[in-house]
């Protein structure tokens, strides 16, 4: 079970590593970091592992031979990505995407760490459904599973879920995603709580008296499409809200999906009052406008919804900034049957998993990130704010590893994700830069 | 390849004849009216007219009639025909329709006319001119009053150019290009 | 000619298409006042109604458009369908489609759906109204009707009275009017008409009296009853004496202005019987010219070549 990654050029936020060297993968773990023309020069060069067989490949995995030697020569090695917003669906909800389904996009997205919300039936609101989720993952994920329990029960806002006790079970965060909490009261009773527990209460901000009925972003094409609009208020005043209530109890706060400009300047202004607030947005909010709509192109509706071109423009200043901490893909997968038919009627969501590597890497391409900032992005921001020990290539830890070859172009061709979720607006898309090589725990998967 | 096969005085003269025989045959003017089919139809009917009015001294009533909504070939026509107006403003029942074409072919334009001429009302007869007869006959149609006929092959086009339409009055024969 | 097989909303069309369009309801208007009213144009071709929302006028114009041109008619609505029982959208149309239908009429109350299933479908879609997007066939009767009692569209001052935001028939209205030149100013609360909208060069009163000025012609739209205790209004009451149509504020407007409205009326409340009835209505027309111009926009598309 040993890998010796040569020559590729390592990228590791969290040691601050950027240059061209050797990993060593044993037994999962990595054993060894060698960075080439640095002070470690006078260590020998890692041995390459000795040949060995596999022991055969897992079942619908494409397991290479798990003894090898990798020449990344051109290529970019980096840690393992975390997602902290997926949607696996499981149990409830398994013709839209299970577990094994989603974690394998994942591992295709260069994702080896996600986090899933609780938005499953029944919702992941007691230790039973999460211990049910971890289990599976152990099962049949290929990739590390963390689930996000329920803030309250039933995500109906009205009582406080089980956190201490999910918390134990393996939860590592709280959300009510998609039912955002609408009664400031236990919104506050939950960022209070939550402190006895030290996990962060991520908040989808969106203000549902504002919104009802609304399926895109309200505007000009919004009325001239006869679509109700979700004006961007909608979040900002929830956004306020939340960051108002995270100062008054010091909870810790993390933003999901963030959409619009004006949220983006109330989450860096909280940041400079030293409010403990981190947030994420989405590769869909720095890369799709509304415009993706105007055919009532169902696989566009998303909550919240494509805003504009100053959302766009405000969305990558926080990310460039620093406002905005990290990028989640909100992967939500959902049946074909479900979006084709009545605009107003289809789910909300985009298949993501797949397609954030690459059109995150848009930003590199832009200037507005450098490679450094985008990888810490999705994978030390998320680690530190969700405290795993995940997303770093430090010697001991788990090989999770991503090697990237950020000049191969592609067709975004939904028929052949591997999630069951085919909804993306950027169907034929042409994207620049892909994972090739997902190592999880010193399992590689080819892409 | 193009072929002049009447020039300005050659259909003046036909229509000249024409309207002779229409007067003749009628006997005089009485519940005579004339409708042209669209286009090219409308100005020749016109010209009969004002003929029939030079011999005669009386006016009689001219229509236009459209046949897009009656063809049977709306389906197969690469383009679909441009609709026109129908305008024959008064009662067509008990009267003498005299149908004005240019050109009389298949003879399928000339049965959407009397379908649609039919449902205008119950003319007590209607009587064809046409200026060319080319033949090739798809349906068991005859003008009464023709101003000349030409033999021509399927392949051949027969255009009648007029000066309402902003052209000089003549008749041509178009043959394709037949490969040496 | 017109290009697309379906025809979907007046965004989707260009001047020339809505000239034609209108062009050729005008020769159908002749045909509708002979005594025979139906050509057998399209004979041996069906036309389904597939009405998702309750509609008499509208299906019942089109029922009788279809049939002046010789097509079969089915009415296929909503109570005795299958919808009900749960069968998706696309599958209730590709069952329609089935049966042989060559023209597709579509009304629903979610704006798209004619978009959606005219990419599924091989006949030819109609929208007769789809959710607060667009009513092409009511704005392109109203251009109609406007044409012939004006003598043009552009420059005139058209006003539309009432409930825009939720209005299909504005939306269609303002594309199709402005596509043809006409000036256009919005009146009612502002809780009825969309800011946006002042981007498109229209002009917004919330005042009736003042933006009654100088009008040439007048639309009046239908407030629905169940917008009242929303917010968008306190009441139908309050509504009347806000914006509603009375014979004073009706002076303001120019001597030979003409008034529409696509009906059903609540008389009393946006008009009164005076004006729907009186010397300056042209309300009875409308619907006279909606057959006209249904049966030119199904005869167009019979002609586009798939």
């Amino acid at each position: 079970m040993n890998i010796l990654i040569k020559n590729g050029h390592i990228i590791d936020p969290s040691q601050g590593i950027d240059r061209v060297g050797d990993i060593l993968i044993e037994d999962g773990k990595i054993k060894e970091v060698h960075i080439q023309g640095k002070e470690q020069r006078a260590k020998p060069p890692p041995t390459p592992p000795s040949p060995s067989r596999g022991e055969g490949k897992g079942e619908g995995e494409s397991l290479l031979s798990e003894s090898r030697i990798i020449d990344a020569f051109g290529l970019i090695v980096i840690p393992g990505l975390i997602d902290m917003h997926v949607h696996l669906r499981e149990p409830g909800f398994e013709y839209k995407e299970t577990i094994k389904t989603g974690t394998m996009a994942a591992v295709k997205g260069g994702f080896t760490t996600v986090c899933c919300m609780p938005n499953t039936f029944p919702v992941n609101d007691n230790a039973s459904v999460t211990e049910l989720i971890i289990r599976k993952a152990a099962q049949e994920g290929l990739c590390t599973v963390f689930p996000i329990g329920a803030i309250t029960k039933g995500q109906k806002g009205e009582e406080l879920a089980e956190i201490g006790t999910m918390r134990k079970e393996g939860c590592i965060a709280f959300s009510d995603d998609g039912q955002p909490v609408m009664n400031s009261l236990i919104m506050r009773r939950a960022l209070e709580y939550s402190k006895a527990f030290n996990v962060p209460v991520i908040s989808h901000c969106e203000d549902l008296t504002l919104s009802e009925g609304g399926v895109m972003n309200e505007g000009l094409l919004s009325v001239t499409l006869g679509l109700s609009g979700i004006p961007a208020e909608a979040e900002m005043i929830m956004v306020y809200r939340d960051i108002s209530l995270a100062e008054l109890t010091g909870g810790r706060l993390h933003i999901a999906h963030v959409s619009t400009q004006g949220s983006v300047k109330l989450i860096r202004d909280a940041k400079k009052r030293g409010i403990n607030v981190t947030a994420e947005t989405c590769p869909h909010y720095f890369n799709l406008t509304q415009d993706a709509i105007k055919d009532f192109n169902t696989n566009a509706k998303v909550s919240p919804p494509l805003r504009t071109e100053r959302d766009i423009e405000a969305i990558k200043e926080g990310l460039r900034d620093g406002t905005i901490d990290i990028i989640a893909t909100d992967h939500a997968p959902h049946h074909k049957d479900e979006k084709q038919r009545e605009f107003d009627m289809a789910p909300f969501g985009i298949s993501g998993l797949e397609t954030a590597l690459s059109l995150s890497l848009k930003l590199v391409q832009k200037g507005i990130l450098t490679i450094n900032q985008l990888i810490e992005k999705m994978t030390l921001n998320p680690a530190k704010i969700l405290r795993i020990d995940k997303g770093t290539l430090k010697v001991g830890s788990d090989a999770d590893i991503v090697i990237l070859d950020i000049n191969k172009e592609y067709e975004v061709e939904s028929e052949r994700f591997a999630s069951k979720g085919k909804n993306t607006p950027f169907e034929g898309w042409v994207l620049e830069g892909m994972p090739i090589l997902t190592i999880y725990r010193g399992r590689a998967y080819e892409r | 390849m193009s072929k002049e096969l009447m020039n300005k005085m050659d259909i003046d003269r036909a229509l000249t004849r024409m309207a002779h025989e229409i007067i003749e045959k009628n006997k005089g003017t009485e519940k005579l009216c004339l409708v042209g089919i669209q286009r090219g139809g409308v100005h020749l009917a016109k010209r009969l007219a004002s003929k029939i009015k030079q011999i005669e001294k009386k006016d009689i009533p001219v229509g236009s009639l459209d046949i897009a909504f009656y063809r049977d070939d709306l389906n197969i026509r690469k383009e679909q025909p441009v609709v026109r107006r129908t305008e024959v403003l008064f009662e067509v029942t008990d009267l003498k329709i005299i149908l004005v074409d240019d050109v009389l072919f298949t003879g399928r334009s000339i049965r959407a006319a009397l379908d649609a001429l039919i449902d205008l009302g119950r003319p007590a007869s209607i009587q064809l001119v046409v200026l060319i007869d080319r033949g090739h006959r798809e349906l068991p149609i005859k003008a009464d009053y023709v101003g000349k006929n030409i033999p021509t092959a399927l392949s051949e086009t027969v255009e009648v150019q007029l000066v309402e339409e902003g052209l000089e009055d003549r008749v041509i024969l178009e043959s394709p290009l037949v490969p040496l | 000619m017109l290009t697309k097989k379906d025809l979907l909303g007046i965004k989707e069309l260009s001047v020339e298409e809505i000239n034609l369009i209108l062009d050729t309801a005008a020769v159908f208007k002749d045909v509708l006042g002979r005594d025979i009213k139906k050509v057998p144009t399209l004979r041996g071709k069906t036309t389904v109604n597939l009405f998702f929302e309750p509609s008499t006028r509208t299906r019942t114009s089109f029922e009788l458009a279809a049939k002046r041109l010789s097509t079969d008619v089915i009415n296929f609505s909503v109570p005795t369908s299958s919808v009900v029982k749960g069968e998706s959208l696309i599958d209730t149309a590709l069952t329609v489609q089935a049966l042989g239908a060559d023209f597709i009429i579509i009304r629903h109350s979610s704006s798209g759906v004619p978009h959606l299933l005219a990419k599924k479908l091989k006949a030819s879609v109609i929208n007769a109204g789809d959710g607060t997007n667009e009513h092409p066939t009511q704005a392109l009767l109203d251009a109609f009707t406007i044409r012939e009692k004006k003598e043009k569209i552009e420059g005139l001052e058209i006003a539309i009275v009432g409930d825009i935001a939720h209005s299909r028939v504005a939306k269609s209205n303002i594309y199709c009017l402005k596509k043809l030149g006409a000036k256009i100013r919005l009146i009612g609360p502002p809780t009825l008409i969309p800011k946006e909208l002042e981007r498109m060069d229209i002009d917004v009163f919330h005042n009736m009296e003042a933006g009654l000025k100088d009008v040439d012609v007048l639309m009046m739209l239908r407030i629905q009853m169940e917008r009242q205790g929303r917010g968008f209004f306190p009441s139908t009451k309050e509504y009347s004496r806000n914006w509603g149509l009375t014979s004073e504020r009706f002076s303001l407007a120019k001597d030979d202005v003409i008034v529409m409205h696509p009906g059903p009326m609540n008389r009393g409340v946006e008009i009164t019987s005076e004006i729907a009835d009186g010397p300056r209505s042209v309300i009875l027309e409308q619907v006279t010219n909606g057959l006209a111009v249904r049966m030119a926009v199904m005869y167009l598309l019979a002609g586009v070549k798939r």
